[in-house]
């Protein structure tokens, strides 16, 4: 894993100061559409974008939609395809790839990419099939006046850290419900299994095939540290997503969070907590299960592709736009507005949680084809478990059984 | 009418219904008899920003291939109708043979996906149906004896909940019933219990998601009857009330038994709304302890990356065919009610 020196090789290209773009936008007068999730980093990226190269192209259209990672599929299967480029992270990038939508970049990177940073090329096998720029991750956010105040001084590392300080500030008096996490039946209920999983070392599928294995020691016990950590959880836990646990953060009625880190910026901003909030919150590593282990989360990066169904001379102009958006420049201008794999980023409090992260090993989220359909039949399983109406075995059987059953139609399974 | 001209007469809407709804049917159908092609999995090296990881990914053109011989996916009859996520027919019989008591075998079919959607589907429908017919009667009873001045007004009061966007009627009861909101703050004051929670327990969740139902569809059943009770003879009830009946007994046998067509159009209507029950439970995030028919297509649409079209055919023709069950009776008491009074 080279992940130690990410942060580092972005501080120090900085200080270079490198950076001679030219800009060379491709073939002039071609169609550049793209389909982008709606939040500031992206709007950040498509508008350096436009600005670079909208004049040399003949269209530059671009829809920031929430709802992306639901109309991609059908938008880019039609030829020629309703976009020539869609910003993906991981999860999405395989939704695209199991249907073949989007192309290999390998020439483009060759003509327009001189300046995109080796690890930035997300490889299959030997073909590029994206370019990353921004990373996120979910990690611990805590409030040190409370953890103080329960006479706790260091910052929790491991989970058993963090539900002794849960205990501790429950004793004391100051919260009956210390901790925060995304637990809403569903996707997010799945992804917070699969950070704890994860930390207990636990694999989805028996290597190379798409048979399950997560009724297994290490999915027990992370659903063991999960109900734990939830008993400290509003009783509400099961409704809450990443609106309502910053919510509840940013209300001051939390102490420790497992939150994403893209999070960690709205919640220090000036907006919407008080200045004890947020002055008292710090960001730091995912707990892991035994101290240095491996942080409880997945690494995700954001990144752009290129449309397979669309003329090469188009997508030869998008790609120029989009490789030459990711500028020193435009980094520094939204500098906090995500943690940038990119040169010119000072990571900064809200970026300390992923870098942490990060350089402690988390693991990527896994780029697997099937892997929608196993986290689906987690999302839909385990709630089960966390209400009390199931015993942890019971409730891994049952999400492989809904997943076998999902695969076998997809065609992963015969 | 001569069978020429009746059958020019209703060609146009033959034409309609065989496109706008047998044919989507038909084709749903179709697909639900369908699984996708064998994936072909290749392992391979992703390397990004964090590193390189073994994986596995699909071998598009072997894929493409299987793909473009048979355009519809495997066949695969009806066993998607049967398996887990369906009718789960082995799950049941071996549920049958290993369990000990009626109440083991109970809890292990209400834990199977269908199962449990169809125990939710039912309760809602079996209880917001009557209760919308009986409110909405008593509403329109009500209404129309008030005075002429106040009666405009009581009408577009009793119809204010229709008029909200379910998604977003519930969403606002939603943030109500929070422990912060004013009604989970208040309950939480009056059974003197700071951690109750209406969204935590699963009784609770069905008992806010029916209250909601009722609230919300009341004024489509309050507005028909209503409708219906300018429809009733004034000299029936002068008679009535010149034999002596009371208020009551003219209301019991002459008022609602004009309005008994009223009440089976309603009744049809509500049981199909009612059963493809699906926005409160999205907006009231109350998947964890209620799912309905319709939330099991949404999620096999929606939540899986790559829909599974089959597995949503499946639950969808399953639900066409409770809502035929469903309404069999109704349709029955009809035909015979038309049929009598034909002859």
């Amino acid at each position: 894993m080279n992940t130690k020196g990410l942060f580092a090789a972005g501080i120090i290209s900085g200080f270079l100061g490198s950076a001679s773009y030219a800009v060379e936008c491709g073939p002039g007068g071609e169609s550049i559409r793209i389909l982008a999730s709606d939040f500031p980093a992206i709007h950040a990226v498509v508008d350096s974008a436009e600005e670079k190269c909208a004049d040399a192209a003949g269209e530059f259209t671009r829809n920031h939609t929430t709802e992306a990672r639901q109309i991609m599929n059908a938008a880019l299967t039609p030829n020629p395809a309703e976009y020539t480029s869609v910003i993906v992270a991981n999860s999405t990038l395989t939704q695209l790839m199991n249907d073949g939508l989007v192309r290999p970049l390998n020439d483009l990177v060759a003509r327009y990419g001189q300046n995109l940073p080796e690890n930035l090329l997300i490889r299959i096998d030997d073909n590029i099939m994206a370019v990353a720029f921004m990373a996120n991750a979910q990690h611990l956010f805590s409030r040190t006046d409370i953890l103080e105040e329960a006479g706790i001084f260091e910052i929790p590392a491991t989970y058993d850290e963090v539900i002794a300080a849960a205990k501790a500030i429950r004793a004391a008096g100051i919260m009956d419900y210390p901790i925060v996490m995304n637990l809403k039946t569903g996707w997010n209920v799945g992804e917070s299994f699969n950070l704890v999983f994860l930390a207990h070392g636990g694999a989805f599928f028996k290597p190379g095939t798409a048979e399950p294995m997560i009724n297994s020691a290490a999915g027990i016990a992370a659903l063991e540290t999960l109900k734990a950590l939830a008993e400290y959880a509003h009783p509400d836990h099961l409704t809450h997503a990443s609106n309502e646990t910053q919510g509840i953060w940013e209300a001051g009625e939390a102490a420790l969070g497992i939150m994403w880190g893209s999070r960690g910026a709205a919640i220090l901003d000036d907006e919407g907590a008080t200045r004890e909030v947020t002055s008292n919150t710090v960001l730091s590593a995912a707990p892991s299960v035994k101290p240095g282990g491996v942080p409880g989360a997945t690494l995700w990066w954001d990144g752009f592709t290129i449309s397979k169904n669309v003329p090469d001379a188009a997508a030869e102009a998008t790609f120029a736009a989009l490789a030459n958006a990711l500028t020193p420049e435009m980094v520094a201008a939204n500098n906090d507005d995500a943690v940038w794999l990119l040169e010119g980023f000072t990571p900064g409090p809200a970026a300390a949680g992923v870098a942490a992260t990060a350089q402690g090993g988390a693991v990527p989220y896994p780029m697997i084809p099937q892997i929608g359909l196993m986290h689906n039949a987690l999302g839909a399983e385990l709630t089960d478990f966390l209400s009390g109406n199931e015993s942890a075995e019971k409730a891994l059987a049952d999400a492989e059984a809904a997943y076998v059953t999902a695969a076998k139609e997809a065609g992963f399974l015969q | 009418m001569k069978h020429r001209t009746f059958f020019w007469f209703v060609l146009p809407t033959l034409t309609s219904m065989l496109l706008f709804i047998a044919l989507p049917i038909v084709s749903v159908f179709v697909q639900s008899l369908f699984v996708e092609h064998e994936q072909v999995l290749v392992v391979s090296e992703s390397c990004g920003p964090f590193g390189c990881t073994e994986s596995t990914s699909i071998d598009i053109e072997a894929t493409e291939k299987l793909r473009e011989e048979k355009p519809l996916g495997q066949f695969n009859g009806f066993d998607t109708y049967i398996n887990r996520s369906h009718l789960a027919v082995a799950e049941i019989g071996a549920a049958w043979a290993d369990s000990a008591t009626f109440g083991e075998f109970r809890r292990t079919v209400g834990d199977l996906p269908f199962y449990r959607a169809l125990a939710f589907t039912l309760t809602y429908t079996a209880v917001v149906t009557p209760m919308v017919i009986l409110l909405g009667m008593a509403i329109a009873l009500g209404v129309n004896r008030l005075p002429g001045l106040i009666k405009g007004p009581s009408i577009f009061v009793s119809l204010l909940p229709f008029l909200v966007t379910p998604l977003v009627g519930s969403l606002i009861l939603f943030w109500m019933v929070d422990g912060d909101g004013v009604i989970g703050a208040t309950i939480q004051l009056i059974f003197d219990d700071p951690n109750l929670s209406l969204k935590a327990s699963a009784p609770l969740t069905w008992t806010m998601l029916i209250v909601y139902g009722i609230w919300h569809t009341l004024p489509f059943s309050f507005i028909t009857f209503y409708a219906g009770l300018q429809t009733v003879p004034g000299d029936v009830l002068e008679a009535a009330r010149v034999d002596g009946a009371t208020g009551w007994q003219s209301t019991i046998h002459v008022t609602v038994p004009h309005l008994m067509p009223l009440v089976a159009f309603v009744t049809l209507m509500l049981l199909m709304d009612n059963f493809r029950v699906f926005e409160p439970i999205v907006s009231f995030s109350a998947e964890a302890h209620a799912r309905s028919l319709s939330w099991i297509i949404f999620n096999d649409l929606r939540e899986s990356g790559n829909p599974l079209y089959g597995s949503a055919g499946a639950t969808s023709i399953l639900t066409i065919i409770g809502v035929i069950i469903l309404l069999t009776p109704v349709l029955i008491r009809t035909w015979r009610d038309f049929n009598r009074k034909a002859h």
